[in-house]
């Protein structure tokens, strides 16, 4: 809860002079990257759980996953801010791949929560291969942002 | 919850519905797996259902409640009265040769978080009130006119590290911690030691020490010491490196403290008796965890000397686990299956081969066995004593109801029971880690045992 008065008010006074201020980039573009960095780590970890079946990776990758999951939350919260004060709309076909890698996620730190071998060979790498390569096509086209500006913003 | 902040702000109709399918999804993989009929599992050879997965593991457990003035059920014949309350997590009991009852107050020490998981397995823990502070004492309660109704009550040991087993040699008292087998001298009639005693040889302990009840039990000769050592993790997460000479039954010396693995393969093997006809070993199991409400039966079993019994390679002789990696075919070919299996996930922590005379005739012969109860299966499992009847040294019969009701109406624990041990004058001892009691079972018609279940 304290983390979402922190981006309430360290966020306000940036999406208020977006409104004045052209050309103002929304505040979740700077978020959005790390769930995409903590999950592609996952998949490394994963990786490498797979073959060497050492239980450090598989922890590695749990970890990583809920701290992704975690950042996910502050990318949501950031892209309401911007749609509430950036004058942005969401940008559909983006938003929704990168909310499917998230929903993924979270199936797949519960896949990571079983014990043992089967938490990641077969299911949890290959959820891990499918969220990775959702936001490296979402990452490489879109530059990060999951809404565009509002018609009515165009100064 | 966080993604919900997502779905919401989005405005999105689309978006609503991929959210409820996706939890309606987890709901159905998650909750939905209901334990069969228990008694399909009781006997020598259990019903096995296939292995599942899940993705939210089932936890169920039952929070608790207090008796009040109001004691567990027992079978016809019977009656049960508290010997004596107010302990601090009493996990076992064990009876000097001159009646004294020692009573083991101890929890496991503080298991580390590695992963994600575990912070919510020690919330859920402290809701079923498994988190009580460790007492780390031995009381000793004592009861010379045999009425249970303890005359002398003291603090016969203090300041252990998570005692369990507790064994008399001649004039040797052995306690089990959770890290080393310490001797103490003991005269008879002792009602305290104050003696720092002497370490006989370590045990595997810390840092993870996932199953940390050590059992004890001494050879008929008073030369060797039998010692359960449970695994460290469910189905070897920690990896097996952890589990050096662990889920094993160890032999040791008593005059040298060296050590030999007597058994293994035995995930966590507690309430190590000798069966009175055949003088052989015997133990029960704690089986492992989330592959499913009816995998895989607790059991009870003879204990061959260098045998292995599965765990973590595979359950109930060569029914692989899929979780563990890499697999030992070379082991798995010659696990053994145990004796008798008694449902899954009852968890066994008390055993008590019964010698006696004085409770009723159809309890001469066989095994008592506790169930502390299950927390990870709907229906609730266990939560009671049974009586499993021997002949020929061997178990032959189904296991009977012998003390119930720790669960109220609401599914709430009033009591778990754990340890188990006859007293002098042949009556059951039942140590109860939820309902802070030792409870005593005699016969009802048995006069001396004046107090009836009140």
């Amino acid at each position: 809860m304290t983390h979402i008065d922190v981006a309430e008010t360290n966020f306000r006074p940036v999406a208020q002079s977006s409104n004045r201020v052209a050309g103002v980039k929304p505040i979740h573009r700077i978020l959005a990257p790390f769930p995409v960095a903590y999950f592609a780590a996952a998949l490394a970890t994963d990786l490498a759980y797979w073959r060497t079946a050492e239980v450090m990776w598989e922890r590695f990758s749990v970890w990583l996953i809920a701290g992704g999951l975690v950042m996910s939350a502050f990318v949501a919260l950031a892209a309401v801010v911007d749609l509430a004060f950036a004058r942005q709309r969401p940008a559909w076909t983006r938003a929704l791949g990168y909310t499917a890698a998230v929903l993924l996620s979270i199936v797949n730190v519960l896949v990571h929560s079983r014990d043992a071998y089967t938490a990641v060979v077969p299911a949890g790498v290959t959820l891990s291969v499918i969220v990775v390569a959702i936001l490296l096509v979402y990452s490489v086209t879109a530059g990060w942002t999951l809404t565009d500006r509002r018609h009515g913003a165009r100064s | 919850m966080n993604c919900l902040n997502i779905y919401r702000s989005a405005k999105s109709k689309r978006l609503a519905t991929v959210f409820a399918v996706v939890v309606a999804g987890l709901g159905l993989a998650g909750c939905n797996y209901e334990g069969g009929d228990p008694r399909v599992q009781i006997g020598a050879d259990p019903v096995l259902p296939a292995v599942q997965q899940y993705l939210l593991p089932p936890i169920r457990i039952a929070r608790p409640a207090f008796w009040g003035n109001d004691t567990p059920k027992v079978a016809q014949g019977l009656q049960i009265h508290a010997l004596a309350t107010g302990f601090q997590h009493p996990r076992s009991v064990y009876v000097l040769p001159n009646g004294d009852v020692l009573v083991v107050e101890s929890n496991g020490p503080k298991a580390p978080v590695f992963r994600p998981k575990d912070l919510i397995t020690g919330v859920v823990q402290g809701f079923a009130g498994a988190k009580a502070p460790d007492a780390n004492r031995i009381t000793l309660l004592r009861d010379t006119k045999g009425d249970g109704v303890p005359e002398l009550r003291t603090v016969f040991l203090d300041h252990l590290n998570s005692p369990f087993g507790v064994a008399l040699i001649g004039h040797n008292l052995y306690v089990a911690n959770t890290d080393a087998i310490v001797r103490y001298p003991y005269e008879d009639g002792q009602t305290s030691i104050t003696d720092k005693g002497t370490k006989l040889t370590d045990l595997p302990g810390g840092p993870i020490d996932h199953h940390w009840t050590k059992a004890l039990l001494a050879s008929p000769d008073g030369t060797k010491l039998y010692v359960g050592v449970g695994s460290n993790s469910n189905i070897s997460e920690n990896g097996m490196e952890a589990e050096r000479e662990r889920a094993a039954i160890w032999e040791v010396d008593v005059a040298t403290g060296a050590h030999r693995i007597y058994a293994s393969g035995v995930r966590n093997p507690t309430g190590l008796q000798w069966e009175p006809e055949t003088g052989k070993l015997w133990a029960i199991a704690n089986e492992r965890d989330e592959i499913g409400p009816d995998l895989v039966p607790d059991y009870l079993t003879s204990v061959k000397d260098g045998g292995f019994y599965g765990w973590p390679y595979s359950y109930y002789g060569q029914h692989l686990d899929p979780r563990v990696m890499p697999q030992r075919p070379d082991l798995v070919s010659k696990a053994i299956k145990p004796d008798y299996a008694l449902s899954s996930h009852v968890a066994p922590l008390g055993l008590a081969m019964y010698t006696g005379s004085a409770l009723p005739t159809q309890y001469h012969g066989g095994a008592f066995v506790s169930e502390h109860g299950s927390w990870d299966r709907t229906p609730l499992n266990g939560y009671k004593v049974v009586f499993v009847p021997f002949s020929s040294g061997t178990p032959s019969g189904v296991a009977q109801d012998v003390v119930t009701g720790f669960l109220d109406e609401n599914d709430h624990a009033r009591g778990r029971p754990v340890g188990l041990a006859v007293d002098r004058t042949g009556a059951l001892l039942i140590a109860d880690d939820v309902g802070d009691t030792v409870w005593r079972v005699s016969s009802a018609l048995n006069s001396t045992a004046s107090r009836s279940g009140s």
